[in-house]
C-alpha cells in the first residue's frame, strides 16, 4: 500500500476515447479502471476537440460506477465561472463526493471564434483568470457552510442565511458576486487538478491545485518539477502534503505479439512531441511506476493510453495487478470520496469561521 | 372523435418556490442525488413523457436580504440530468437554462451531449433574465435590456438548431457560420447531430411576445391557467399564432401546470388539500406574499388579522430573482375585496387565493377533469408540480395513472425511445 518512504501510490488513467457520443466506451472504461481501484479517471475536452462535453458524460458515469473519482476537463477561458462551479459541484453531488475538475485554458483563435465574445490571448494571462477562476469555484463551494440547510419549522425558514456568503470577487477578466446556487459540495471542495507542462500553469497549481499533473520523461525532472511546485506552495501559504504530483505518461503496452521497443522496455520513457510516452510490457511499466515512486520522484502516475480499450485493460490486469500483488497500491478502496483515496482532508470552510459568531 | 385524445404528462421537480412542504416528515433532501432519483424512476414507472427540472442562477432576494424561506439552493441541471439518463430508459429529461447568460456554442454542445447520453431525450426551456440582479454573477453584468430577450432568446436557439444540423447526414462535421445581432462566430461544432435531430425547445412566457415565441419556435409551451376558460383562451390563442409560421396546431404541444391532491372521497381530498395550503402558506410565508405585492414592510402585521389599510406601492422592488410580478396593485385591491367579502385574515387570503391546487378529488373525478381539459382543447397535457420531495408523484402513478388508461387517454406502454416520439412531435428536417 505505501513504499517504504511511508507515501502512498496513486493512480489515475483517461478515458479519452475516439470521438465516442453513446455512454457505452465510456461506461466500460470507468468500471474497468473502478475495477483496479485507481484514484480517478479523466475525460479530456476542449471546444475544437471532437466529442462530447465531458462533465456530461462523467455525470452520466457517476450513477453507474460507485467509487472511481470522476475528473472531466472544463476550461475556462469562454466559459461562465458560476457555471462551471456550480456543474462540478453538481458532479459531486451525483457522484455522492467523487468529483474533480481538470482545470484547462483556450488559447487559440479558432475557440475564440466559437464564442465570438473575445480574441485568443497569450498563456499566462489565460491562466492568471483561471487561477481567478479556480480560487472563485472554492470560494462559491464555500459560500454555503455545511450547515446552511436548517429547516426550522418554528420559523419556518429553510436556510440560516447568516450562514450563505456573498464572494465579490472581481478578477481580472470577470467578477462574480455569489453566493452559489449549489449548496456546499459533499468534499467541500471537489479535487482541482492541473497540468503543469505549460509553465504558466505552475502558479496555478501551487497556489489551488490539489494535483497536479507533470509530463516528462525524465524521474529527475519530475522530482525538480515536485519540488518547486511544493515549495512555492508552501510560499503561497499552503501545506505542500496538500497537494499530490502525478507524473503523465502516455502509455503503449503492445498488444502482445510485438515485444517492447528497443530501448524502451524497461529502459524508462521517451520525449515524444505529443509528450512523454511509454511502450512497453504491463511488467516493466509496472517497475517503472515502482522506482519513480520509491524514489521519491512523484506521488503517483496519470496514464494516457495510446490505444484505449487495449492499453486501460493490460494496465489494469497487467500492472495494477501486479502493483498490488507487491503490496504498492491498494487491492479495494478503503474511502468513499476522491478526496479519501488521494488522502487529502476535506478543507474547512474559508467563511464559517471569520464570517459568523455562534 | 376516432382515437381519444392522448393525454401528456410531465413531473416537474418541485423547490426554490413555496410549493414544497417542508413540514410533511415525508420531506427529504432536494439536492441528494436520490432524490431526483427517486422522482424520476416513478415519473417513467407512470410512463410520464418527461421530467422537467427548473433553474436559476442566482438566489431571489427580499428585502435586501437571501430569501429564506422556501426552498433555497439547487444542482446544475445539465449535470443532474445526465446523471438521471443513467437510471432511466425512456423518460424525457428536461431543464430551464437561461439564454441570456449562456453561449449558443456552450450550451448546444451541452444539450446535444445529454440528447446523445440519453438516447434522445433531452429538453430545453429557454427562459431569458434581463437582470443586472442576475448579471451580478456573470461576465457581461446585466447587458441586456428587457426588450432584448425574447429577441436574443430567438437567436439563440436558431443558432443552436443550425449547430445540431451543421453535421453531415454521414457523421462529418462541417463549418458552420453565424452572424446575426447577438452572435457572430464561426467554426465547427464538436458534437454529431443529436438523435432527435433537434433536442425539444419548451417555452413558458405567458405574454404576447412569450406566446409569439412560442409559436415561431417551441416544440412545447407551459402555461398555468386555473379555470377551462382561461386554458381554451390561451391553447386557441396560441395555436392560431402557428400557422403564421407555417406550422400545425399539432407541431407545438401546450402543457399545463397542476397540483393535484387525492382522496378517497372528495371530501377527505378537500381535508387533505386544506392542510398542505396552510403547511405550504406559513404565518411568515404569508406575510412575505403580502410584502411582495405591497411593496412595503409588513412585519409589524398580525398574520392573523386582517389586511393592512394602507395602499400597495407601485412597483415593488422589494424582491429580487426570478418572480411572478404582473400589476400588484390591482391584486392587491381582489386580495381585500377577497378578504372583506370572506372575513379573511391575512393567512387566510393568501391561502384562498394563492390557491394552486387545481385539482382535488378522487382518482377517478381527478382523471376526468384531466380528460375534459384535453377533450376542451384547454391543454394538450399537464406538468405536474408534487409538493412533496421525492415522494409526491407517487399516489398519481399508482392511482390516477392506471384511471387515464383504462379510460383510453394515456399511454400503457412507451412506445418509442425519444421523447419527441413521446409527445408526437415532427423529426425536424
Amino acid at each position: 500500500m505505501t513504499s517504504s518512504n511511508g507515501r502512498r501510490l496513486h493512480l489515475a488513467a483517461a478515458l479519452d476515447h475516439r470521438p465516442a457520443c453513446e455512454a457505452g466506451p465510456y461506461l466500460e472504461s470507468a468500471r474497468l479502471a473502478e475495477r483496479g481501484a485507481l484514484d480517478f479517471v479523466t475525460l479530456g475536452d476542449s471546444f475544437t476537440r471532437p466529442g462530447p462535453d465531458a462533465l456530461c458524460v462523467l455525470s452520466r458515469v457517476a450513477p453507474a460506477t460507485r467509487r472511481v473519482g470522476l475528473v472531466p476537463t472544463v476550461t475556462t477561458t469562454h466559459t461562465e465561472p458560476f457555471h462551471v462551479q456550480a456543474a462540478v459541484a453538481t458532479l459531486d453531488w451525483v457522484s455522492r463526493g467523487r468529483a474533480g475538475w481538470r482545470i484547462e485554458v483556450s488559447t487559440t483563435e479558432g475557440e475564440a471564434r466559437l464564442f465570438g465574445r473575445r480574441h485568443a490571448a497569450p498563456a499566462d494571462v489565460l491562466w492568471q483568470e483561471a487561477g481567478e477562476a479556480a480560487d472563485v469555484a472554492a470560494r462559491l463551494w464555500d459560500s454555503w457552510e455545511d450547515d446552511a440547510e436548517i429547516r426550522d419549522t418554528a420559523t419556518g425558514r429553510f436556510i440560516d442565511r447568516d450562514r450563505l456568503h456573498p464572494v465579490d470577487l472581481t478578477g481580472t477578466a470577470f467578477s462574480v458576486k455569489g453566493p452559489s446556487i449549489v449548496p456546499r459540495p459533499p468534499q467541500g471542495h471537489p479535487v482541482r487538478v492541473v497540468d503543469v507542462t505549460e509553465p504558466a500553469a505552475r502558479p496555478v497549481a501551487a497556489r489551488y491545485a490539489d494535483v497536479a499533473l507533470v509530463r516528462t520523461a525524465s524521474p529527475a525532472e519530475a522530482a525538480a518539477t515536485r519540488a518547486g511546485l511544493r515549495a512555492s506552495a508552501a510560499a503561497s501559504g499552503r501545506d505542500p502534503d496538500g497537494l499530490r504530483v502525478l507524473a503523465g505518461l502516455d502509455i503503449d503496452l503492445g498488444d502482445g505479439e510485438y515485444a517492447a521497443d528497443p530501448g524502451h522496455g524497461g529502459g524508462g520513457p521517451r520525449a515524444t512531441p505529443r509528450g512523454p510516452l511509454y511502450r512497453g510490457g504491463p511488467v516493466d511499466l509496472a517497475d517503472l511506476i515502482a522506482a519513480w515512486h520509491r524514489e521519491g520522484a512523484v506521488d503517483g502516475f496519470h496514464l494516457v493510453p495510446v490505444e484505449p480499450r487495449r492499453d486501460l485493460e493490460r494496465l489494469v490486469n497487467g500492472t495494477v495487478s501486479l502493483l498490488q500483488h507487491r503490496g504498492l497500491f491498494r487491492t479495494f478502496y478503503p474511502g468513499s470520496t476522491l478526496r479519501d483515496h488521494l488522502g487529502l482532508a476535506r478543507p474547512a470552510n474559508q467563511y464559517a469561521a471569520t464570517g459568523r459568531t455562534r | 372523435m376516432s382515437r381519444d385524445r392522448q393525454i401528456h404528462l410531465a413531473a416537474h421537480f418541485p423547490g426554490a418556490d413555496h410549493t414544497t412542504v417542508r413540514a410533511d416528515p415525508r420531506s427529504g433532501s432536494q439536492i441528494d442525488f436520490s432524490s431526483f432519483e427517486h422522482l424520476a424512476r416513478t415519473a417513467e414507472r407512470g410512463l410520464f413523457d418527461f421530467l422537467f427540472l427548473a433553474g436559476n442562477v442566482r438566489l431571489r432576494e427580499h428585502k435586501g436580504r437571501i430569501h429564506d424561506l422556501d426552498v433555497v439552493g439547487r444542482p446544475e441541471s445539465l449535470t443532474v440530468l445526465s446523471a438521471l439518463a443513467a437510471v432511466t430508459e425512456h423518460l424525457g429529461l428536461a431543464t430551464t437554462v437561461d439564454a441570456t447568460f449562456n453561449e449558443p456554442f456552450e450550451l448546444a454542445r451541452r444539450l446535444a451531449t445529454l440528447d446523445h447520453l440519453s438516447g434522445g431525450r433531452a429538453a430545453w426551456n429557454v427562459v431569458a433574465s434581463s437582470g443586472a440582479f442576475t448579471g451580478e454573477n456573470f461576465r457581461r453584468g446585466g447587458f441586456l435590456d428587457h426588450a432584448d430577450r425574447y429577441t436574443r432568446a430567438a437567436e439563440f436557439v436558431r443558432t443552436a438548431r443550425e449547430l445540431w444540423d451543421s453535421w453531415t447526414p454521414d457523421g462529418e462535421p462541417r463549418p458552420f457560420a453565424h452572424r446575426g445581432r447577438h452572435f457572430d462566430i464561426a467554426g465547427e461544432f464538436t458534437v454529431p447531430r443529436p438523435p432527435q435531430g433537434h433536442p425539444v425547445v419548451i417555452q413558458a412566457g405567458d405574454c404576447d411576445e412569450g406566446r409569439e415565441f412560442a409559436a415561431s419556435t417551441a416544440d412545447v409551451v407551459f402555461a398555468r391557467h386555473g379555470t377551462l376558460e382561461a386554458g381554451r383562451a390561451f391553447y386557441a390563442d396560441v395555436k392560431r399564432r402557428l400557422a403564421k409560421y407555417g406550422r400545425r396546431p399539432d407541431d407545438l404541444k401546450i402543457m399545463s401546470g397542476v397540483s393535484v391532491v387525492l382522496g378517497d372521497t372528495v371530501a377527505e381530498a378537500r381535508r387533505r388539500a386544506e392542510k398542505i395550503r396552510r403547511q405550504q402558506v406559513s404565518p411568515q410565508t404569508a406575510i412575505l406574499r403580502l410584502e411582495q405585492i405591497w411593496g412595503v414592510d409588513l412585519s409589524a402585521y398580525d398574520p392573523d388579522g386582517p389586511l393592512p389599510d394602507i395602499d400597495p406601492v407601485p412597483e415593488p422592488r422589494f424582491t429580487r430573482g426570478r418572480t411572478r410580478r404582473g400589476d400588484t396593485v390591482a391584486v392587491a385591491e381582489k386580495w381585500r375585496a377577497l378578504a372583506q367579502e370572506k372575513g379573511l385574515s391575512i393567512r387566510e387570503t393568501v391561502i384562498e387565493a394563492g390557491g394552486r391546487q387545481s385539482l382535488v378529488g378522487t382518482p377517478g373525478s381527478v382523471a376526468a377533469e384531466l380528460e375534459a381539459f384535453v377533450r376542451q382543447d384547454a391543454a394538450d397535457g399537464f406538468v405536474l408540480v408534487p409538493h412533496l420531495v421525492p415522494g409526491g408523484l407517487d399516489e398519481f402513478v399508482d392511482r390516477v395513472v392506471p384511471v387515464l388508461q383504462e379510460r383510453g387517454v394515456f399511454r400503457t406502454a412507451y412506445e418509442g425511445r425519444t421523447l419527441r416520439t413521446h409527445l408526437g412531435l415532427p423529426e425536424p428536417a
